[in-house]
């Protein structure tokens, strides 16, 4: 018995000693929080001291996922554009404003039909290996967009129908020479188009026109563009570190012809998917900006550093007139779309600063040439919630199809937000429309898509996310038999106003903004071909000291180029 | 025993294949293509880019051109990562995965054992309560919770380790430690009834009949002979850390293969889909065999060549 006390007595010492190391720690930790305090008074007595320009200009963000691409050609997302935004930059770029501002390029002439469009280049921008930015750079890049060996997504899909022989050449009819793209001389690049395209400067901002280094790239080969070492950069950044699924380093790019204006030296980006875990990191004074979900918001909405900030993507629902005949119904429609409250999602079940949908185009996006006011203003709430009005064309809706009841099926995604939004919409609409019964299905987005193509569903909540600063990309999609309508929607008023818009109006500004505004009452109001639900919004905290960095609703989601630290 | 072991790896080999065919047909059965703006794309630019890449083929040419592919060691393109090799992605994020799982592995089986230990010598007094207490906790409550719970305690308010990233040792702790917890559990649970079965035995009353010191009776009669089944739970844990690693992954922002795994299931991104399928699989078939091989050495009783007359 005596041994076996012996043995407990080693066991139990063995447990202390983790007993011990726990509690130790514990004083370490109140050690650190006192370190923490010095520091800050520390910080404080710079700023007095009026050193306030040496303060480290470092950002520290995070971002959702590994970048999937660093090749301007082949990016698709809102990863790769915005780190490719950050490093590389187009004949033009987007401003503090979010309007296009000249970029490698200094200005253009545009010939009298339209269709061909002389860009003038600066003569001082420089690869990050020192070879100048040349015209023969764009026509290598705009070739390869849309060469079929390359493979890019977004290349036939931006310049399809735009640029000169791009739909021919993307499939192989004709030569990649035979694209509308010249070079004269080193500074002067030529492009011609396939019709006028007043949103050309916007285009130009986009990833897939950025300048390629074509000696640097064929020395690569199929190297380019997998490491930080294997890029090139004609940026305000250049890529110093890469380390893959972990995070990036940008600095400052030295060479940039704009480097003055850069004040930002280093932006050190780690890749973190969770959001209670970005928080985390926030609050730990680890990192300078976190998104925050919706379970946050009312945490942190009285906090100083809580912003929300709007995105350009639009929600909305399609109804599919081909599958229910009690869809093909303008009534019914009609019904559908007002008997729910846009608000509500917007604020109650995303919480999240998006806003309630008025029509199709988001706000902040286009304006009035002559007024500059707002698209989304003058169009306003095409469709506004109003139960009253909803159950009026409910009942008309079902005398004229001769029933008292009807089932429709309601497609989304399996997101949280989809199934809360879902949820909502089941118990808005059957409340508020008697005899109406909604199926909801949920499934993966992948297979969302394949139903859309197939035309297998009678609503389904979708969105978009424009790629470009002009009505067309929002309305264009609605054409007869368009490659995204997939709805059944076909109006001949609506297809001639389209056409119209984008031929003999494309020189008159105003007469086009015009058919675009009435384009989208067609659309909405009188046809309620789609029902608008919300525009996202994004809530964030920001530490203070970081100034000036611009949320963009085009192109790069952020311009970093103005940013510094103020502490 | 070299036979046996030729055997077992043909063995292994068929298994890989059987997973190999399985998870091609199953991931064929994903709805849409590996293009990420398949949404923007015209149906004739689609055609053109799975042209590209043979995925207009009938799907058992496909299987075939895999495999073909597969045998020379070459796992194929990313789609999601344009042009970036697959190996080279799984070769990237594998260390990361690797040396969280060992830590959790070895760190909690070691503890476990002796919070088991505890618990059987001390058999119905306060320690064997308070191991059976942590042991129930561990098992019950999913890592990811305690994963938040410690990040949040001991990263965030008390602040002894980093909230998450993975920038040296010190950040590879608290996912170790959330990680961890099962296997302890299941270690000290698993301990702690062997232990007690095998204190209670007839050889140990003997042992202590010849004044064997405690010591000795314990660890040598004891635990040695208590250990034996344990061995044969390592493997399956060590699959369950493998799965675990996907979220304690997420949450401590881990740039680990897990992560990669469910990126490349979302996006369709088939080569990397199978890449990871193979190689979770292949470390699953090589652990077995591993704890196979090993139980023959520790235990005599198991006589491996006793199997083939």
């Amino acid at each position: 018995m005596r041994k076996k006390n012996w043995l407990l007595l080693v066991l139990a010492l063995v447990l202390s000693v983790f007993l011990a190391a726990c509690s130790g720690g514990s004083e370490e930790g109140e050690g650190t929080d006192e370190g923490n305090t010095e520091s800050e008074s520390e910080g404080t007595t710079e700023e007095g001291g009026e050193e306030a320009a040496e303060v480290e200009q470092i950002l520290r963000i995070t971002d959702s996922t590994e970048i999937p691409t660093m090749d301007p050609q082949l990016s698709t997302n809102t990863v790769s554009s915005q780190w490719l935004g950050a490093t590389m930059e187009g004949l033009y770029r987007v401003g503090k404003d979010g309007e296009p501002e000249p970029g490698i390029a200094t200005g253009y002439e545009v010939s009298d039909d339209a269709l061909t469009w002389t860009f003038n280049l600066r003569e001082d921008a420089v690869w990050s290996n020192g070879d100048p930015v040349t015209a023969n750079d764009f026509v290598y890049s705009w070739r390869r967009a849309v060469d079929p060996d390359v493979g890019s997504e977004y290349g036939p899909y931006m310049m399809g129908g735009v640029i000169k022989n791009a739909n021919e050449v993307a499939s192989g009819d004709l030569p990649i020479e035979d694209l509308g793209v010249k070079a004269d001389g080193d500074y002067t690049f030529i492009v011609e188009l396939e019709k006028p395209t007043p949103y050309m400067e916007s285009l130009a901002t986009f990833t897939t026109f950025y300048p390629m280094n074509q000696s640097f790239v064929e020395e690569q080969g199929d190297q380019f563009g997998l490491e930080a070492d294997t890029l090139v950069f004609n940026g305000a950044f250049v890529m110093s570190e890469w380390n893959h699924g972990e995070g990036w380093v940008l600095k400052k790019n030295e060479d940039y012809w704009d480097s003055d204006t850069v004040k930002l030296e280093t932006i050190d980006v780690k890749v973190t998917k969770d959001v209670p875990t970005n928080v985390n990191l926030y609050n730990n004074d680890q990192i300078d900006r976190t998104g925050l979900t919706a379970d946050f918001v009312d945490q942190y909405r009285s906090n100083e550093e809580f912003k929300t900030v709007l995105n350009p993507g639009v929600f909305y629902l399609k109804f599919n007139q081909t599958r229910n005949e009690a869809l093909a119904n303008v009534n019914i429609r009609k019904a559908l779309a007002t008997a729910f409250d846009k608000e509500g999602i917007a604020s109650t079940i995303l919480n999240n600063g998006s806003i309630a949908a008025g029509g199709l185009v988001a706000k902040k996006f286009v304006s009035d040439p002559d007024s500059g006011e707002d698209f989304r203003e003058i169009n306003g709430d095409l469709l506004p919630y109003d139960v009253e009005k909803a159950k009026e064309y409910w009942k008309k809706g079902l005398d004229e199809l001769g029933t008292d009841s009807v089932t429709l099926e309601y497609l989304t995604g399996d997101t949280e937000t989809s199934t809360n939004i879902s949820a909502f919409m089941k118990n808005q609409l059957e409340t508020n429309l008697e005899g109406l019964s909604l199926d909801i299905k949920q499934v993966p987005f992948k297979e969302r898509l394949r139903l859309d193509t197939a035309m297998d569903y009678d609503i389904q909540a979708a969105g978009w996310v424009p790629d470009y600063a002009d009505p067309n990309t929002w309305l264009n999609m609605w054409v007869t038999d368009g490659a995204n309508n997939k709805m059944g929607f076909s109006s001949d008023k609506y297809d001639s106003m389209l056409e119209k818009a984008n031929n003999e109006l494309a020189q008159k500004p105003n007469e086009r903004f015009q058919t675009f505004l009435d384009m989208e009452k067609l659309l909405i109001q009188e046809e309620a071909a789609i029902a608008p639900m919300y525009q996202e919004g994004v809530a964030q905290l920001w530490k203070p000291y970081v100034k000036d960095v611009f949320k963009n609703l085009i192109g790069p989601e952020y311009s970093y180029k103005f940013a510094y630290i103020e502490k | 025993m070299a036979r046996y072991i030729m055997q077992r790896i043909f063995y292994l080999l068929i298994t890989l294949f059987l997973i190999a065919t399985i998870s091609f047909f199953l991931m064929k059965l994903l709805p849409g293509t590996p293009l990420t703006a398949e949404d923007k794309l015209s149906e004739e630019q689609r055609e053109i880019i799975l042209e590209k890449y043979g995925l207009n083929d009938p799907e058992p040419i496909q299987y075939v051109n895999y495999l073909g592919r597969l045998v020379q060691g070459d796992l194929g393109i990313s789609f999601q990562f344009d042009n970036r090799g697959v190996t080279q992605i799984l070769m990237n994020r594998i260390g990361p995965s690797a040396q969280l799982g060992v830590q959790a592995l070895v760190i909690g089986t070691i503890l476990g054992i002796l919070l088991g230990l505890l618990a059987a010598i001390n058999h119905t007094g306060f320690l064997d309560y308070g191991s059976t207490f942590v042991a129930v906790m561990g098992k019950s409550i999913p890592s990811f919770v305690f994963a938040g719970l410690l990040q949040y305690f001991v990263g965030v308010k008390l602040g002894w380790l980093p909230v998450a990233l993975w920038d040296g040792f010190e950040y590879s702790i608290l996912p170790s430690i959330a990680l961890m917890i099962f296997p302890l559990a299941t270690a000290a649970r698993f301990t702690r009834t062997e232990m007690l079965e095998v204190l209670g035995s007839d050889y140990i009353t003997t042992a202590r009949a010849k004044g064997v010191n405690e010591l000795g009776v314990v660890f040598k009669h004891g635990l040695r002979n208590a250990l034996i089944p344990l061995v044969t739970i390592i493997g399956p844990l060590a699959v369950s850390l493998m799965t675990g690693t996907l979220v304690i992954e997420q949450i401590f922002a881990v740039p680990g293969l897990g992560e990669q795994f469910v990126s490349s299931v979302m996006t369709n991104d088939f080569p990397v889909i199978m890449g990871t399928t193979l190689l979770f699989a292949f470390l699953f078939v090589v652990i077995i065999l591993i704890i196979d091989l090993l139980y023959g050495v520790i235990d005599p009783r198991i006589r491996l060549a006793g199997g083939d007359k």
